[in-house]
Formats: structure tokens, sequence, C-alpha cells
């Protein structure tokens, strides 16, 4: 029970990182038409800001320490944030919060970034077939991750969460369970609630704003928006750059959870793929869905009772979800008649 | 004609004005139409070194790290510099002129830690630059399918970073050798530290990448604890680049165990130590014990990746920059010299492997690989950092001092992650070399 | 898009011939760019194989695949079973590589088929991403895991043991009846399975079931409104490009018997669809230009380093040599693949009919310049289908 119970809540963040990761993506292919191969590095570029916050906070002063040598003969460094001996405690308590700290400087990056993908690039594709799409894109991602790699390396760099968030919570002492058998960690839970709130955030926006609406009928039918005087252009701009702020929240986020590398849009890029194709294409709550179903059942896969029965399945439970529900359901879970096809 | 035989990149660029000539391009395997005594035997003036690191993928860091050690070691080669370890390398031939009296010039090739990557950027290497030995690498897959590739092809490999017991086990090769530690050094070295630490009453639990380092290592490290009394719960196989580990760990929780051994290198290695301390493992209190996180096989590149999460988690490594003895400190001088910080152990065995092959050469007298084999085979040399070690010919394994080193509580540096708790002496780890089988076979020129 | 010249079948055929002879001459014209090393030639002949094959499905259903790469595999894992079981004879082994891999290709093609568009792809990256793993870790025990497939000594091999050459002191290599597969050799061999390929390319694309593959490409669902079931077309297709690619694998495995499990991984996928596109999706020649230029620019921009970089810039002066060496740093060596990236890129936003449309562009522009203009029609590159 309280191993069931544990899969679950690892279900929940993982299933909350696909799911807003696919929920950009498919608001892309929805309302732009668009296969975007490059969504993964939005991901990444997204926990790369996190990583620049905490290097800018972090700025250290370097005083030489004459007196003491390192092995090969220079002097010691001796390193202070600038931060620290500016602001004090402040500074110690800035750079410890500085993943959420990220959010607010990732929110405008990452609109700057999408608005200049989106009318350097991806404008002109609009009307190109799809294999072409995924290529520029895909040449695109391997761009941007190579110039991540020039300039931060190719290890990973490790972020911390604030350190009151750092261990776990025994969250099952709330429920009537004995101390210590359902435990996990709070950033974890604040990365779950974190996802529920965007994902609610992004649904409001477009249920409520008229901006919203005109979008939802541009995913409906594109032609008779367009033909209603509409400047579906300009919207298209914009919700490229919806689309990249939620991607890159989502790696701001994440990045206590995963050291960034500049390696971890393409890893992510093919299971979102696969996560908005099982949702169905161009389906929101489609995409949401598809990201949670999958996260529960990867985590289930993992069990060590259910590998001795089917082994190796963790390895490829996510894969064989999609062929299943594509060749059961062919358009995705909640997808439309007509969308991507042919 | 003679040209053509032995074409470096030079040669075979002005070659291309000869039409035909493209025919007699001597081919790595069928060789022995010519009559060169060996394959890329030195006619100029110069001999050429195969340098085949990862420079892209996930081990391209690990790899720019190796490059540098043998930029520096090739320098040293040379003459240049301040001389390295060759000031401290007992015995010692070379003289600071080249090897031979042929300067050492080296081509660079990306495995991309990958296979079939690695053996294609090899084989370009030999056919296509000449080179006479290949070295480096970051992975034990590489590592066994480029040492077949020089076997089969009559060039020396001098491994890089591979950990698997099978590179000297029984995917050994008479023209391959090994100078960095193995998983069974591993569990050998740190049992008796654990024991110490943790008591003789452990459960253990293995998460372990489901391939076969991964699977070599859990095996290794399984026999020494469960030698010391430890019980293992579990041993689980996790995908390899699984970023997110958490449905493993979280089974960890109650399942009774109070060690959690992760076998896992790299990435792997930062995220599912990064998860398991988040998950509170490193706090938890189980059987009335403190729960205990191990990491077998411990780089500073890694650590430096996992961060605060290291603190007090003990590993093994080949060899770190803190040793004090004449080889280690002679290295690091050289190495901060000219790159600013400390080398790595990736970048120290590197180091090692392309003096040692440079002295085999000069001691041997020739370039020719079975001569080379010979000159290496039993060679006891000491001065490189791991104190007297020696290069076993019944595997071509070098058995040396392994370090069992625990996170830094207290860094005082960036590069100062790892403590290093205790050099196991050589004895500890040495073991019979039929325990794991393998065929040498018999070394070949290539000709 | 059809190549502009006459599609006649006397064309064809010099167009062929031109093309053999540009193959078997790679080791003298390839010399002055450095790329005339057996190894690298092989890559050519196997790769482009492996395009061409690609090509028959994507350039003409338009059905565009991410799962190629596991019938490479496949291909690659039967190849060298066969060596281990049978012996190092290459024939039996690409017999049966293709026989596995066109089964194996069935069988996804079937259910894959079953979908089109974006949904057909993720299938088959599906299917892909599922061997990949599977062979990197569990079945390992048909696999061997991380470490690859390999001959040893210790394997039955029974042909070669029949015929009293079993016992093999020196590296296992394979041999064509005495003739070893490896250098110059194993490079003729792939190059003759190329042109083999070729050939059978060249004759599908003007066949009726050619022009009927494309009809499906332009449009599917007027074909199923007049009453043609498309599948069993595309299925065929499909098939057909995945024997290819298992002769691709096969052939890996023939220059250098090793199957590794990252030749399955979706980047390798990637891979040939980026050397179809960029060659010319759908022409003739097109793929196996790609995969040229993609080897290539693997093999040679990977290799530069800064020594390297500083010989070639050495005529510069001093303070301008280092910028230069500096920045060209960035493209090469490790940073190659960013130069990929960027080719990509280039290639598809001004170039989406790849290097075969930039040629006829240029051939065009240079025929108008010449006041040639009669011949319009036959100069005019015709549009994409």
């Amino acid at each position: 029970m309280d191993a069931i119970l544990l899969q679950i809540l690892n279900g929940l963040d993982k299933g909350g990182a696909y799911a807003l990761i696919a929920l950009g993506l498919t608001l892309v292919f929805g309302t732009l038409g668009v296969v975007n191969f490059a969504h993964g590095a939005l991901f990444m570029l997204g926990a790369f800001c996190a990583v620049s916050v905490n290097q800018f906070i972090g700025l250290e002063q370097v005083r030489l320490d004459p007196d003491n040598l390192t092995p090969w003969g220079t002097p010691v460094e001796i390193r202070e944030p600038y931060i620290v001996s500016w602001l004090g405690d402040t500074g110690h308590l800035l750079l410890d919060y500085s993943v959420p700290v990220s959010i607010l400087a990732a929110i405008p990056v990452m609109i700057l970034i999408g608005f200049i993908m989106e009318r350097g690039l991806i404008q002109f594709f609009y009307k190109r077939p799809h294999a072409e799409q995924i290529l520029v894109t895909f040449g695109l991602a391997i761009v941007l991750q190579e110039i991540i790699k020039t300039w931060f390396g190719a290890n990973p760099l490790p972020q911390s969460p604030p350190d009151a968030m750092r261990t776990a919570a025994d969250i099952g002492v709330l429920v009537g369970f004995d101390p210590g058998q359902i435990v996990y960690p709070y950033w974890r839970l604040i990365y779950f609630l974190f996802s529920a709130l965007v994902i609610g955030g992004v649904f409001a926006f477009l249920q409520l704003t008229t901006f919203g609406m005109v979008v939802r009928a541009g995913m409906a039918d594109r032609e008779t928006v367009g033909l209603l005087g509409i400047d579906i252009e300009k919207r298209f701009t914009l919700v490229f750059g919806l689309a990249a702020v939620v991607a890159g929240l989502a790696g701001v986020m994440y990045t206590p959870i995963l050291p960034p590398d500049y390696h971890m849009g393409m890893d992510f890029l093919v299971l979102s793929f696969v996560v908005v194709v099982v949702g169905g294409m161009g389906s929101l709550p489609g995409a949401v869905a598809a990201g949670f179903l999958l996260g529960i059942l990867q985590s289930f896969a993992s069990m060590t009772e259910v590998k001795s029965i089917l082994p190796g399945i963790d390895q490829i439970i996510i894969y064989l979800v999609a062929v299943v529900i594509l060749l059961v359901r062919p358009r995705g879970l909640m997808g439309r008649k007509g969308v991507m096809e042919g | 004609m003679v040209d053509f035989l032995t074409p470096s990149r030079r040669g075979v660029l002005k070659g291309g004005a000869a039409v035909g000539a493209g025919l007699a391009m001597p081919t790595i395997f069928s060789s022995q139409a010519w009559s060169a005594e060996y394959l890329n035997k030195p006619t100029g003036d110069t001999v050429t070194f195969g340098f085949n690191v990862p420079q892209t993928g996930a081990y391209a860091d690990e790899g720019a790290d190796e490059l540098r050690a043998y930029q520096l070691a090739v320098k040293h080669l040379n003459g240049e510099g301040d001389g390295g370890m060759l000031n401290t390398m007992k015995p010692l031939v070379l003289s600071g002129n080249g090897v031979l009296g042929k300067k050492v010039s080296f081509v660079t090739g990306d495995t991309q830690t990958k296979s079939d990557a690695a053996r294609a950027s090899a084989k370009r290497m030999i056919e296509k630059d000449g080179a006479l030995m290949i070295t480096g690498g970051s992975s034990s897959g590489v590592a066994i399918a480029v040492q077949s590739l020089c076997q089969e092809a009559g060039v020396i490999f001098m491994a890089g970073l591979t950990h698997s017991n099978d590179t000297t086990g029984k995917d050994k090769r008479r023209n391959g050798f090994r100078h960095f530690f193995n998983a069974y050094m591993s569990g050998a070295a740190l049992a008796p530290v654990l024991k110490s630490n943790y008591g003789a009453d452990r459960k253990a639990y293995h998460l372990t990448a489901d391939y076969t380092w991964g699977w070599t290592q859990e095996e290794s490290i399984k026999n020494s604890t469960e030698a010391l009394g430890w019980e293992t719960v579990n041993a689980v196989r996790t995908p390899l680049g699984a970023g997110d580990f958490s449905q493993y760990i979280t089974p960890v929780l109650n399942s009774g165990a109070d060690v959690l051994i992760l076998n896992h290198y790299g990435k792997d290695m930062v995220n599912s130590l990064t998860q398991a301390v988040q998950f509170g493992l490193r706090d938890k209190q189980v059987n009335g014990k403190d729960f205990a996180i191990v990491v077998p096989l411990y780089s500073r590149l890694m650590a430096q990746g996992a961060g605060e999460n290291v603190k007090g988690i003990f590993g093994s490594t080949n060899w770190h920059w803190s040793l004090q003895d004449e080889g280690s400190k002679a290295f690091v001088k050289s190495f901060g010299a000219e790159y600013g910080f400390p080398p790595s152990q990736a970048a120290h065995t590197c180091y090692v492997q392309a003096l040692l092959y440079a002295d085999a050469c000069e001691r041997a007298g020739t370039f020719m690989p079975c001569g080379v084999v010979d000159a290496l085979e039993d060679h006891e040399f000491d001065g490189m950092g791991n104190g007297p070690t020696l290069y076993r010919g019944a595997d071509h394994q070098c058995f040396k001092k392994v370090l069992v080193v625990k996170g830094n509580e207290n860094p005082s540096s960036q590069f100062d992650l790892l403590e290093v708790v205790q050099e196991v002496p050589a004895e500890q780890v040495t073991y019979d070399p039929a325990i794991f089988g393998g065929e040498l076979g018999e070394c070949n020129n290539g000709a | 898009m059809t190549t502009n010249t006459r599609e006649t079948p006397q064309g064809d055929m010099v167009r062929f011939g031109l093309f053999t002879v540009v193959i078997l001459a790679m080791p003298i014209w390839l010399m002055p760019f450095g790329a005339a090393y057996p190894d690298l030639m092989q890559k050519f002949a196997i790769y482009g194989l492996f395009a061409i094959g690609f090509n028959i499905l994507f350039g003409l259903t338009g059905y565009l695949s991410f799962g190629h790469a596991a019938f490479l595999g496949v291909g690659s894992y039967t190849a060298v079973w066969s060596f281990k079981l049978l012996g190092m004879n290459p024939i039996p082994a690409l017999l049966l590589a293709v026989v596995m891999s066109g089964a194996f290709a069935w069988l996804i093609g079937f259910i894959s088929l079953r979908r089109t568009g974006i949904y057909f792809s993720i299938l088959t990256l599906a299917f892909a991403q599922m061997s990949y793993n599977l062979a990197y870790s569990v079945l390992t025990p048909i696999t061997n895991g991380e470490t690859g497939l390999r001959v040893l000594n210790s394997d039955p091999r029974v042909l070669d043991h029949m015929m009293g050459a079993g016992e093999v002191d020196g590296p296992l290599v394979t041999n064509l009846f005495g003739m070893e597969m490896s250098g110059l050799p194993g490079f003729y061999f792939c190059a003759v399975w190329l042109l083999i390929g070729m050939y059978i390319s060249f004759r599908i694309f003007r066949s009726p079931f050619g022009l009927m593959l494309r009809a499906i490409k332009t449009n599917q669902t007027r074909l199923n409104y007049t009453g043609i079931s498309t599948r069993p077309y595309a299925q065929t297709a499909f098939v057909i490009s995945g024997m290819y690619a298992g002769l691709a694998g096969a052939l890996l495995c023939v220059t250098d018997p090793l199957a590794g499990a990252e030749r399955m991984q979706w980047t390798a996928s990637g891979e040939v669809v980026l050397m179809t596109i960029l060659g010319g999706a759908g022409t003739l020649l097109g793929p196996m230009l790609g995969a040229g230029i993609i080897k290539y620019s693997e093999n040679i921009f990977s290799a530069f380093n800064e020594q390297a970089l500083h010989e070639i810039f050495a005529f510069l002066p001093d303070g301008i040599e280092a910028a230069v060496v500096s920045v060209a740093g960035l493209f090469v060596g490790e940073g190659w693949h960013l130069t990929l990236g960027l080719l990509f890129m280039l290639i598809v936003i001004f170039l989406p009919g790849g290097v075969i449309e930039g040629g006829q562009r240029i051939s065009a522009a240079v025929t108008r310049l010449r006041g040639g203009g009669s011949g319009g029609s036959s100069t005019q590159p015709q549009p994409a289908e």
C-alpha cells in the first residue's frame, strides 16, 4: 500500500514535468501547425536561466592570498560572493533562493527567446511540410545545445533547492501512516503544485480572455479566423512566446531535481512528443492527462514486483503505451480528426 | 611508393597527384602483401599517437581533461615544459628528446562514447593518420571495442578511463593495456573501510546501471560486502540515462535496507545521488543505524556535478590530485601551471599511459607492437602517483595502490571535493588473473 | 522532385554508368579531400545504401519514419550472429540480415502504417526506441549490450570448420572465399552492393509501382476514394527500405565485425532522415550525396584540433592567426556538432530540395547566362511533388 502511494507521488511530479513540456508543444502544434523539435531546447534554456541567475547572484569576488600557494605555485584564491559582502544575510538568503528567484528572470528571457525564434525562423515555416519543420527545428536544437555546451561545459551543474526544502517531508503521518513510511522531498511536492498552477493558469488564460478565445478558435479553424479579419500572425508570435515561457519555467523548477546539462532538452524531446501524441495532437487537456498518465505508469513499471514478471518493462513502458493507445484510439486520448494527419 | 606504405595525413594529401596511388593504399588488415615489419612504421622524424577521447556527449568534459593531459604528455616527451613526471618516473630511459629520437606528434578523434563511433575514429587514425598507438576513452564498452580493433589492426591500445573487470578480464587482448583500476579492486579496497565505518551487520540495496559495466561492479561490490557479513536486500537495474530515479529510490525507503549502493557513473550517478539525498536517505535512521550511501566509483568531475550531495559519501578512485608523493606533486604542478586547475583522475591515467608507452618503446628500442608488449609486460615502475606499480603480464592490468575517498565535509576550494581516507596497498587488491577468464592471444604487428 | 534531365531508359543508363564510375573511382578522386582511406569510403557506400533505401519510403511515399535505425541494428546483429554460427563468409550473413530485417520491417510496418502523418512517425520512433532500450539491457545475452556483439575464436562457425578454416590465430576478419573484407577490398565489396541497390532504386523510381508510391505522397485520400487500397503499396515500400537498412547494417559488420546497440538509437534514425533531405528527398542521387556529406563532415571536422588549425592558418600574421583559430575552433573538433546543426538549418531554409536542387539551380542559372533560354522546359527545375 505505501509502495503504491509512493509510486503515485512519483508519477505526479514526473507527470507534472511531462505535462508542462507537452502543453507548450501542443499549443504550438495546435495554433501554428508547427512541429517544433526545438521545444526540448526551450526546456533546457529555461534550466540554464536558473544556472545563469545562480552564477550571477553568486558572482564571486576573488582575492589572492599570497601566503598560501596552490600545488602548482599560484596564490590560493579566496572567493566570496559579492552579494554576501554587500548585503550580508539578505545576500545569503538570495543565494539560497536562487532557483525560485530565477523564475522572475526566466519569464522575460523566455518570452524574448520565443519571439526571436518565431519571428526569426518559425514564421517562415508555417506553410512548409512537417518534415522540413522537424529538420530545421532539430538543427536549431542542436545549435542551441552546442552553444550552451561551449559556454557552460558538458558536465551537469547542480542547483540546490532552498535549504528549508532540501530534504523530505513525512507526509504519511498526516494521513495516518507510521512515521517514516511515506516521505517525499519537499521540492518535488512544490514542483507538482507549481506545475498544477501553471497548467491552471494557461487554461484560465485561454478560457477567460478574448485573446485566448481567438487562439482557441484558431486551433479549431485557422482559415476562418483569418477570414474574420483578425491578425492571426501577431497572436501566433504571442502563443509561441507563451509556449516558450511554459517550457522554460518547467526547466527552471526542474533544476534541483535534475542537475541541468546541455543535453537535457534532447533527453526530454522524444518523451514529450510521445506524450503529445498519446494525448492527442492539438488537444491541451489531452497533453496534460497523458503527461500524468505516462508519469504514473512509468513509476509503476519500475517496481521490482512488476519488473520480476516483465523484465525490462520499465525501459519501454512509455513507448508501449504509445503504440497501444495509437492503435486503439487512432488520434490519441483526446485528439480531433484531421489534425496533423497526412 | 614507400611514401604510400605509411601515409601521414600530409603524405596522403601529397599523394593525391599520383593517379592510381589510391589502389596502393595500405589497408589495416590485409597488409601482409607489403613487407614492412609492422603497421605504420614511422619513416620520418615524427611518431604519431592517436588520442581517442569523448569530445561530444555526456563525457565531453572528462574527454577534454584527458586531451589536456595528453597534450601535456607530448610536450614533456618532446622536452618542452618542466618535464612533469619524467622527473620522478623510475626506472626511466626517456630523455625528453621524443621517443627513439623521433618527435611525438598526435592526432585526435571523437569517441562520442559509442563503440561504433569510437572504432570508426580509431580506424581513421590508424588508416589515414598512421597512428602507432591509440589511447583514451571514458567508458568500458568503448575501451573493449577499441581494444579489440587495435588487436586486429596491429597497433597498441593504452586504455583510458575504463573500470569494468572485462577490459583486462574476459575481453583482454595482447595489444591492449590498462593502467586504471577496476570494479574488483574497488570492492576489495572499499570493503574494509566500509566495515570499520558502518560495521559488519548491514543490509545493502543496490541500484545498478543496466549494462555490462554496472553488472560487473554490482557483482564485485556484492561479493566483497557479503564477505564482510553484509546482506544484500535487493539489487535493482535502472535504465541508462533514466534522468529521474525517484521511482527506483522510493522502494528503498521501506525495504529495511540501511545502505544504498549506487552502481552508477557519470550523469546517472549525479542524478541518482542528488535525488537519493533529496529523499532524505542521508539523514535517515534504519534498524537503529544511520542510513549510508556508497558510490563505489567516484570521479572528481562527477562529484562537482553532484555538488553538496557528495559530502560524507564513500567511494574509490584511481588517483586524486591531493596525493603528496613526488610523482603526483610533479604532475599536479605542471598540469596546474599549464591550465590553472588540478587534473582529474582521467587526466592522470591518460598522462601516465602515454608516458608508459613511450618509455616502453624506448626500452624496447623499437615501435614494433610485439616489442612494446614485451617491454610492458611485467614491467615494474614507480614515481607515477600510485606508488610501486606492476604491469602484470598475465592480463595487462596495473597493480598499484587504490584510493578510498570520501566527499569532503568542508571543501576549501571548488576542486577540493574529495578527501582521501585511505591508500589501500596493492597487495590487498591483487587477484588471481584466472578468475575472470579470457585469453590474451598473440600479439599482432599488423604486418 | 524529379531530376530534370531526360527520363528515358537511355538517360538512366548513362546516369547509372556515370554513377558507377564515380563510385568505383572514389579512392582516386577523394585523395585531395583527405578522405580516400578505406574506413571512410566504406562508410560512404554503406550509409549511401541506407539513405537510398530510406528514400524509397520517404522520398516517394512521404511517410517519414523515425525508426529505420532499428532495421540497421537488426541487420547488424543478424550478420554478426551469422558470422558466429556459420562462419566468416559475408554472403550468408547478408542474405540472413536482409531476410530478418525485412521480416522485422514487415511487422513494424504492418502496425505503424495503420496511421499516417506524425502519428506514423511517432509509432516508428516508439518501436525503434524499444528495440534500442532492450538491446542495451535485457537482451544483452543476444546483443552483448554496451560492448557490442563480436565474433570470438570460441564461436562454432560451422561452415568455417567444415572448410577446415576454423582455428584462426590472428584476428577474425570476414572473408569472401579467401579474400579479406576489410580495407580496399571491403570498400569494393560494399560498393558493389551500393551499385546493386542503386540500380534497383532506379528501376523502382521508373516503374508503375514507383508511380503509385508517388501518388500516395501526392494525395492518398483521393487514391482511396478511387477505390485503390494504398496500404499494400506503402507496406511494400516500407519493407523494401527496411531491407536496404538491414543490408547496410550487415555491411557495417562485414567491414568491422561488431554490432553496437547505439546503432539503433533514435538519433541514428534522425541521421538518415537528415542525409536524405540534405541531398534531396525523392531524387535518385540526393541521398547518396547527403550521406557522403554528413559522413565526411563527421570524420574530418571532428578530427581537427587546435594543433591542426594552427598548421592550417600558419600563413596568417600571429595576432590574426590566434583569433581565427579560436573562432574556427568553435566549429571543429568538439564543436563539430555545431557545424552540423548550422548546416542542416541553412540547407533546410535555403535549399529545401537539398543539395541536388542547389546544383540544378546553379546549372539553370548558368544556362540562362549563356543565353540558351530556348530549352526552358528541360533546364527549369520541376516543382516538388
